[in-house]
């Protein structure tokens, strides 16, 4: 059965009414929210624990634990915060960009609940900085719930006092890592920092800090409306809720969705994104939750789940739900290539593994692309990328060798022709192998 | 940072619509956490010169004058302007035309969508500002709109759901000084699939309060 309208929180999402206030409410958001927080912060956490919330930014930590790590009190005068993350970068993504410039109100009063769990009065929003028509929205949003009364001193009657900044980035992908976020937003170059201390104890400012995704956030009023049990219902055990899924690439109709978590991955692509250009049987592979997330080929998208377990099973993952899907006539290694490149963009430099490896990433698949190398050369690649993977400061190095690692796992034979066919196009002729 | 290749101004002052934008801006953060303000103020810098001399861009001595503002030590400032993509740290073009050629793009034919900005904004290619000091063109990592992909931002807009033919338009467009609405080339409503939404139609909306 697909998730029907009644059962979707983002009601808004493709900005059929209008984004501000007045509709807001008519679609059902700011219901008494006061009442919500009236029950209390231990309430709440409990509560989203039974939902089954996991972090929708990617990691997929499950959100009401995340919570309950920060601190009841502050013993020492330190105020908390709560920081949004809608640095939203990961190719593939673009769910949270939805939700600020045409569902605003869910984002915001879900600030609102989630300061109050957390014990924090002052609350973050970082928006990449190429959002900036969708950033004046959001801060329209909150401009209206600041004149309603629903931030500020005594938010929506809840005796609960909150407020909410935006904050915009520049472009630098890092920064949806959340301790880069944080240094960001310090003022700073988006550099991660070690952990621990964990943003928990010490975080934005020094402080007790919790960073969650936009769309984590912008769902919580709704489960706790409706009830954690409501929320779990759909999607398996420990993968629960409903998920905004981007579906794009070689498909016929490209679009965003909220849907069931634990769709299966053809019906979530032939309902709402009309099918793989060409048919089913003209799917070559797909990536299944943002670019980070390691490749899929057919044979295991026929069948597969879209949920955490799922598709870690394969060796993938949910990451974002940014399913990119690439028909036959794709050449995968540029595909993949590409990717490296990115990575090597958005490498902040910091850890050698990652500032050196990402480079010499690159310029190896470049001559992948061609298939100007030796057959032994795949495993070295393979190699290298397993002595970057887990020896830097983030995940970003691993989010760039990952794509690397699922092609020469699913696709090693179409590289090994590329190099046999570079050869024989210069039959004879030598290889240069040098680093270059 | 290395000795500037391009021609610096002397100095550099905000002007009354900057002033009065920083003091909304460092209302957001605590009075100790100034620094904070660094990027936004260094927006606050881009688009002043893009107002002021047509070219959006951050000279140095505006990130002095930031530094200065926000108590910061100038290689702070320096630091912040030269690690975020975002902020040009020399002259650009009147308008900035920056290609997402990251995989989701590319594989819906963002390679047309260059070819379109080099043929009609006659641009040799990537890092290349036109001749007439119209354009400069810039390869952008992905821009977060994949749904929509091929998208070309120009300065802050999203340009949507691209192919040659429609970005030539919207070069021409452009050229002929007028500004085009952001959003998809094919008449989508934002991420909603190509011929209407099919999902969100059936929303109940509770009476007025």
């Amino acid at each position: 059965m697909a998730l029907s309208d009644k059962d979707r929180i983002f009601t808004n999402l493709y900005g059929i009414h209008h984004w501000g206030l007045k509709e807001a409410r008519r679609r059902g958001n700011w219901d008494g929210t006061a009442g919500i927080i009236a029950k209390g912060r231990d309430w709440i956490i409990e509560e989203m624990k039974q939902s089954g919330l996991r972090g929708r930014g990617g990691a997929g930590f499950p959100t009401g634990l995340k919570w309950s790590f920060m601190p009841k009190e502050s013993p020492d005068g330190r105020p908390s915060y709560l920081v949004v993350n809608c640095d939203e970068s990961e190719p593939g993504t673009c769910k949270d960009r939805d939700i600020i410039r045409n569902d605003p109100h869910t984002l915001i009063e879900g600030c609102l609940i989630a300061g109050v769990a957390m014990g924090a009065h002052a609350g973050y929003i970082y928006v990449r900085g190429e959002y900036y028509n969708e950033h004046l929205v959001l801060q329209a949003a909150i401009d209206e719930a600041y004149e309603a009364g629903l931030l500020g001193p005594n938010a929506a009657g809840s005796g609960w006092d909150f407020n909410l900044y935006v904050h915009r980035g520049a472009g630098a992908y890092i920064c949806g890592e959340e301790t880069a976020l944080i240094e960001s937003l310090e003022g700073k170059k988006g550099m991660p920092r070690l952990k621990p201390p964990f943003p928990a104890a010490v975080g934005l400012y020094g402080c007790p800090t919790t960073v969650n995704n936009v769309e984590t956030i912008a769902v919580v009023p709704e489960i706790l409306r409706r009830g954690a049990s409501w929320f779990a219902s759909f999607g398996r055990p420990k993968n629960s809720g409903t998920k905004v899924f981007c579906i794009q690439g070689h498909v016929n109709k490209p679009c965003n969705v909220e849907a069931e978590m634990s769709i299966p991955m053809r019906e979530l692509i032939e309902r709402y994104a009309g099918g793989v250009r060409g048919g089913w049987d003209n799917l070559l592979a797909v990536i299944p939750g943002g670019s980070s997330t390691p490749l899929l080929p057919k044979h295991i998208c026929d069948d597969v789940l879209m949920d955490f377990d799922a598709l870690r099973e394969h060796k993938s993952g949910l990451g974002t739900a940014g399913v990119i899907v690439m028909d036959k006539s794709t050449d995968i290694i540029k595909a993949i290539a590409r990717l490296a490149d990115f990575y090597k963009h958005e490498s902040c430099g910091q850890c050698t593994p990652c500032r050196e490896g990402m480079g010499w990433q690159k310029r190896l698949m470049a001559r992948m692309v061609e298939g100007r190398a030796e057959l032994e050369e795949i495993d070295v690649l393979e190699s290298v990328t397993r002595q970057i993977e887990g020896h830097t400061i983030c995940a970003l190095a691993d989010g760039g060798v990952w794509p690397v690692q699922g092609l020469i796992r699913h696709f090693r034979p179409v590289m090994e022709e590329r190099i046999a066919a570079y050869k024989a196009k210069r039959a004879g002729g030598t290889v240069p192998l040098a680093a270059e | 940072m290395s000795a500037p290749q391009h021609q610096e101004p002397v100095s550099f002052a905000f002007d009354e619509e900057s002033e009065a934008q920083i003091v909304k801006i460092l209302k957001r953060y605590p009075e100790t956490k100034k620094a904070s303000g660094v990027i936004p103020l260094l927006y606050v810098v881009q688009k002043q010169m893009g107002r002021q001399t047509g070219s959006a861009w951050v000279p140095r001595v505006a990130m002095d004058q930031v530094a200065l503002r926000l108590g910061m030590a100038p290689i702070r400032v320096y630091e912040v302007a030269s690690f975020y993509f975002m902020f040009n740290t020399k002259p650009i073009g009147r308008h900035h035309l920056q290609v997402c050629g990251t995989t989701p793009c590319w594989l819906r034919g963002s390679d047309e969508v260059l070819r379109a900005c080099k043929d009609a904004g006659r641009l040799k290619g990537y890092g290349d500002t036109s001749e007439d000091g119209l354009f400069t063109l810039t390869e952008v990592e992905c821009l977060g709109a994949c749904v929509n992909a091929p998208i070309l931002q120009v300065d802050d807009d999203y340009y949507e759901d691209l192919d040659y033919d429609s970005a030539v338009k919207l070069i021409e467009a452009l050229k002929r000084g007028e500004r085009p609405e952001p959003g998809s080339a094919k008449g989508r409503l934002c991420s909603a699939p190509e011929g209407g939404p099919e999902t969100l139609l059936d929303i109940p909306l509770a009476e007025e309060k």
